[in-house]
């Protein structure tokens, strides 16, 4: 048996432990179990493989697989290829992190909350809002408890989401809403952007959260002066969705006004593990806290005024609301967010601008050389940051099957979420890419068709 | 020594940097061309420069106030926190896992469809149920998930008027918040002098308004239901569905499973039982396994095979949707299917038994000294009450503080709400007899403490990094983020 | 008992307290009750003009790792709330009977005033609870 090493009682010890709890055999300790649920066969799995040939089986699985390392790509729409630094992968490593349970003895888990209390503070310091959790699963889980936060503080029933926000987190937000019996009402898009004039005939005093994504699914930076101010005029609650490495470069969600800011925080040193586990961020202004789902740290000081991290506010957890509680998350991404702080302990203010600079000047160099070429053009008029979406003369699948030829994960087809745009992909270009993969790129695409 | 340890923003100094990137090699273009000056951000956020040593430095300094379950016992009930092995981190650090993009084509992640489906042919063997879905991450997301399954499954069946869920008094308290995220109403039903839940109240509160009922089992109490197949009739009669919260499957592997047992929905917590580590309060990954007419109606896409090929099905018309933005915690996934293929069917039963076994010896030697209620077979945890303690001068939390100082983990305090000052005890699979009786002994030396000076019991821990954390000043006035004085 | 009963207030079976002061009602918290919840850290308190009913919740109190509902005894309209716990939740601590209070209630129906329990009656009522524990 390969995991037998995990165990370590021994038959002597088996014994002996029978004899002091009292009873003869292993079988009396199950003897609990009736009998007509008791299993009466062995579970048929796979004979167990020993450390090095689980390892091997693994390997072989893994090698079946083309990835970010022996590919180029230029894959976006919310999960990216972004360099990672060393040091992150070492403090992630250290197993008094990754294997402790959530905080719940901060005497002896005061690395693990001070690291949360830093993380927070990061959060709000690139959002501008005043309080931040501890994490949510994912980008799409954050953007559906934001929304369900706006309406547990209006005590309104309805939510309204931008067709340019992720059709991933908008199919998360869609199921989480019908299943509770919430309304959500989609805004139109009008040139790849939201189109804001409906959305002012859409909210009313009805309407709790209004959801918009910044950059967009399509990469481009949506105008959003005065937008907040129509949706506070009824008193409902902007839910605004970033990429937190964008942050160092667009406005902060707080000068747009946004009530609640949410998102997928995986650029900031996470890798893309195939969709998960990623990061949900969430941060929120002050008077939202007691709505606020998951995890929170908080500073206190202990029986000799020493400065000391506890979580905090708890009541507005399931473990002591109960069916009261804000959510009923227990769980979150906690190693990740550790990641996460990490990666901008390590970047600093600075680093996080120079790669969203690189990011923007690769991702705007590319759309210049691709739509320079017959048959690609821009989808949509607008300013983009790292990803951007083109109509291209053929089908986006058949574009990616020509260009894994080459080691090139090209893009992301529109049109599986945006029937109407048929024809269009979406590439990312991130600080990873040189110019010369990007050249590459062009060169594929030139004469396709 | 106690001390406390400088935030990174007390740290560091302008200029300092702690990363290394490429020049920029294409030609570049003035900012403001590219993008509106409006749309900028007019001042950097107020965040630290550090070198790498700097960084290193902190998080390690911060690792080493840190307890998990490679510093010592961690026997925190119903959290199974059970050993992490080392080579899972090591597979799914692999960059064919780590690396992979969630919108590749499925030709280039054949290896990681196959891991699904293979995972998912062991997770129906282990539970006996037919379908699962790895989209949840954790194990509350998979409850949620569950209930919004068993919510379309009515729904479809023009049957609008199940809006109840029950649940027993010993249910964590992520069923109760689950079901109303679900849109649904608790019914809370009590347990019975065994530790059961009763019978009878179960026979009343079910009615053609009951979606479901949610169940741990064994419970948070570490007890089997005795009556479970009944329980299961009387719900399935009246039109109800059984849902089983996997959190305690590492008890009963290889013994029962739920499928058998009668449930129509069942979520693992794979960061428990199959052995992945928590990092500090996530990932997880909480699949969800139902039967055959539940099928229709989870989460898009499914993973299936045809032929040699593996492929995500999205036809289902009936699905619920998605409940994560792709597939799952992929990578918790892996490390837990490296573990399921290295313990294989015998190796899995053996952690149930050891587990089983660990839990009644401690239970046994600490029988001797503390209250235990419920006295019968416990499967992997026991709860003790510490109220006689409590009236000495220290109460459960006070004695987990004890043992802080003892370099033990302590029991789950004050869960389940039902035990007076409970303290939810389960010491693994992957714990020896010499630590169940060196924490025993423990146990022991504390019993005599709170004889001897309660009060210096109530006043502890003494010998951690820092001391009893005032928990009422970080509620009434919050400090949630540092701020430049 | 260690736990201070006041004449002259009417008690709920949650560990309410009512005084009457003309067609009003003042609510509180006993002082049981309080000792039980512990160090309180936040009370959410009902809208002036809410309408209450006996029995059902019309405040939330909240101690660190514990939250109460805070029932009203009587059916009626909220006439007043102590605003004084937002910022000092921990009055109910320190003077559960008089600072302390949380909100007054236009009563309905006197008689489901004079129907609560009376100070020996409350007394008796702890006294059992206690055992039962």
């Amino acid at each position: 048996m390969g995991g037998k090493h995990y165990l370590p009682l021994t038959d002597e010890d088996r014994r002996e432990m029978l004899s002091t709890i009292g009873v003869e055999s292993i079988e009396d300790l199950f003897s609990d179990i009736p009998s007509e649920v008791r299993l009466q066969k062995e579970l048929d799995l796979p004979p167990a493989l020993s450390e090095l040939e689980a390892v091997r089986h693994l390997n072989s699985l893994a090698a079946k697989n083309k990835h970010l390392n022996n590919c180029t790509s230029f894959m976006g729409a919310g999960v990216y290829d972004h360099f990672i630094p060393a040091v992150i992968k070492h403090v992630t490593g250290r197993s008094e992190f990754y294997t402790s349970y959530t905080p719940y003895q901060p005497e002896i888990s005061q690395g693990i909350l001070q690291a949360i209390f830093e993380y927070q503070t990061m959060i709000c310091q690139l959002t501008g809002m005043d309080v931040a959790n501890a994490s949510m699963y994912d980008g799409g889980t954050a953007v559906a408890e934001g929304a369900i936060m706006g309406c547990g503080s209006t005590r309104r029933s309805k939510a309204l989401v931008s067709r340019s926000v992720s059709p991933f987190y908008r199919a998360v937000l869609k199921n989480y809403f019908s299943s509770r019996g919430l309304d959500l009402e989609e805004i139109p898009l009008k040139d790849g952007h939201t189109d804001f004039s409906k959305l002012e005939e859409m909210v009313d005093d009805q309407v709790a959260s209004v959801v918009l994504q910044q950059p967009n699914f399509f990469g481009l930076a949506e105008d959003l002066d005065g937008v907040a101010d129509i949706i506070h005029n009824h008193n409902a609650v902007l839910v605004m969705s970033v990429d937190p490495l964008s942050l160092t470069l667009l406005q902060a969600p707080a000068d747009y006004g946004a009530d609640i800011v949410v998102g997928e925080g995986q650029s900031l040193g996470v890798p893309p593990s195939f969709g998960g586990p990623l990061l949900g961020i969430m941060a929120a202004r002050q008077k939202f806290v007691r709505q606020m789902p998951g995890r929170i740290a908080g500073e206190t000081v202990d029986s000799e005024g020493n400065r000391g991290f506890v979580l905090t506010l708890q009541t507005r957890e399931q473990h002591i609301r109960r069916e009261k509680a804000s959510s009923n998350i227990c769980s979150n991404e906690a190693l990740v967010a550790l990641a996460a702080a990490v990666y901008m302990a390590a970047l600093g203010p600075k680093g996080m601008r120079e790669v969203a600079e690189q990011c923007l000047q690769k991702a705007n160099y590319a759309r210049e050389k691709i739509t320079a070429l017959s048959g690609f053009e821009p989808a949509f008029p607008g300013f983009n940051f790292k990803e951007f979406a083109l109509s291209i003369p053929g089908k986006p699948e058949e574009l990616n099957k020509k260009l894994l030829q080459k080691d090139i994960l090209g893009g992301v087809d529109a049109a599986p979420f945006y029937p109407e745009l048929e024809n269009t992909m979406l590439f990312a270009v991130t600080e990873k890419r040189t110019r010369e993969e990007i050249d590459t790129l062009v060169r594929e695409l030139e004469g396709w068709k | 020594m106690r001390k406390s340890k400088a935030l990174l923003f007390e740290m560091g100094r302008s200029g300092r940097q702690g990363y290394s990137l490429p020049s920029c090699d294409v030609p570049e273009k003035p900012l403001d061309e590219l993008l509106p000056q409006k749309m900028q951000r007019s001042e950097p956020p107020d965040m630290p420069e550090l070198s790498e040593v700097e960084v290193i430095r902190h998080y390690t300094e911060l690792s080493t106030r840190n307890f998990g379950v490679d510093t010592g016992f961690y026997p925190l009930g119903s959290c199974t926190m059970k050993y992490n092995p080392k080579v899972n981190e090591e597979v799914a650090a692999l960059p064919g896992f780590a690396c992979l993009h969630p919108c590749q084509p499925e030709e280039t992640v054949q290896g990681a469809l196959e891991l699904y489906y293979n995972m998912e042919q062991r997770l129906k063997e282990l539970t006996g149920m037919e379908r699962f879905t790895m989209q949840p991450s954790a194990g509350a997301h998979g409850e949620l998930t569950g209930l919004m399954v068993i919510q379309a499954y009515h729904r479809h069946r023009g049957d609008h008027k199940r809006n109840k869920v029950l649940i027993p008094v010993t249910a964590h308290g992520t069923n109760p918040a689950t079901v109303t995220m679900a849109g649904y109403e608790v019914v809370q039903l009590p347990a019975d002098e065994r530790g059961n839940v009763d019978l009878e109240a179960l026979k009343e509160a079910v009615d053609d308004t009951t979606s479901a009922l949610m169940l741990t089992n064994p419970s948070t109490l570490g007890l089997f239901e005795e009556e479970i197949t009944e329980m299961a009739r009387v719900v399935h009669d009246k039109g109800g569905l059984l849902y089983y919260d996997g959190a305690n499957l590492n008890a009963i592997m290889g013994y029962a499973r739920p499928g058998d047992m009668g449930f129509d929905v069942v979520h693992l917590n794979i960061h428990k039982t199959l052995s992945t580590p928590h990092g500090g309060g996530g990932p997880g990954s909480g699949p969800v396994g139902v039967k055959e007419r539940l099928i229709p109606f989870l989460p898009v896409p499914l993973v299936d095979k045809k032929g040699e090929q593996f492929y995500f099905d999205y036809d289902l018309p009936d699905s619920i949707g998605k409940v994560q933005s792709f597939y799952g915690n992929f990578g918790v996934v892996v490390k837990a299917y490296n573990y399921v293929c290295m313990m294989g069917a015998e190796g899995l039963k053996q952690v149930s038994t050891d587990a089983v076994l660990n839990s009644n010896y401690l239970a046994s030697l600490l029988q001797k000294t503390y209250t235990i209620p419920y006295d019968r077979l416990r499967k992997h945890e026991f709860v003790v009450s510490a109220k006689p303690e409590k009236k000495k001068g220290a109460g459960a939390g006070d004695i987990a503080k004890a043992l802080l100082d003892r370099g033990f983990h302590p029991p789950t305090v004050y869960f389940p709400l039902i035990v007076d000052e409970a303290l939810m005890t389960e010491p693994n699979d992957t714990e020896s007899k010499e630590t169940l009786d060196a924490y025993a002994q423990a146990m022991e030396e504390i019993a005599k403490d709170i004889d001897k000076d309660a009060e210096k019991v109530a006043a502890g821990p003494h010998y951690t990094v820092v001391g009893r954390l005032d928990e009422v000043r970080a509620v009434r006035n919050p400090v949630l983020r540092w701020e430049k004085e | 008992m260690d736990f201070n009963v006041i004449e002259g207030l009417k008690y709920t079976q949650q560990h309410e307290w009512a005084r009457q002061e003309g067609d009003t009602a003042v609510v509180g918290l006993s002082d049981y009750a309080q000792d039980k919840l512990g160090e309180i850290v936040f009370v959410e308190l009902p809208d002036i003009g809410a309408a209450v009913e006996a029995g059902k919740s019309a405040a939330v109190i909240e101690s660190v790792k514990a939250v109460a509902d805070l029932y009203a005894p009587v059916d009626g309209t909220v006439t007043e709330v102590n605003e004084t716990l937002l910022d000092q939740p921990e009055l109910i601590n320190q003077d559960p009977y008089g600072e302390g209070w949380v909100f007054k209630v236009e009563v309905k129906d006197e008689s489901q005033l004079n129907s609560l329990m009376d100070k020996p009656t409350y007394e008796e009522f702890i006294i059992k609870e206690e055992e039962e524990e």
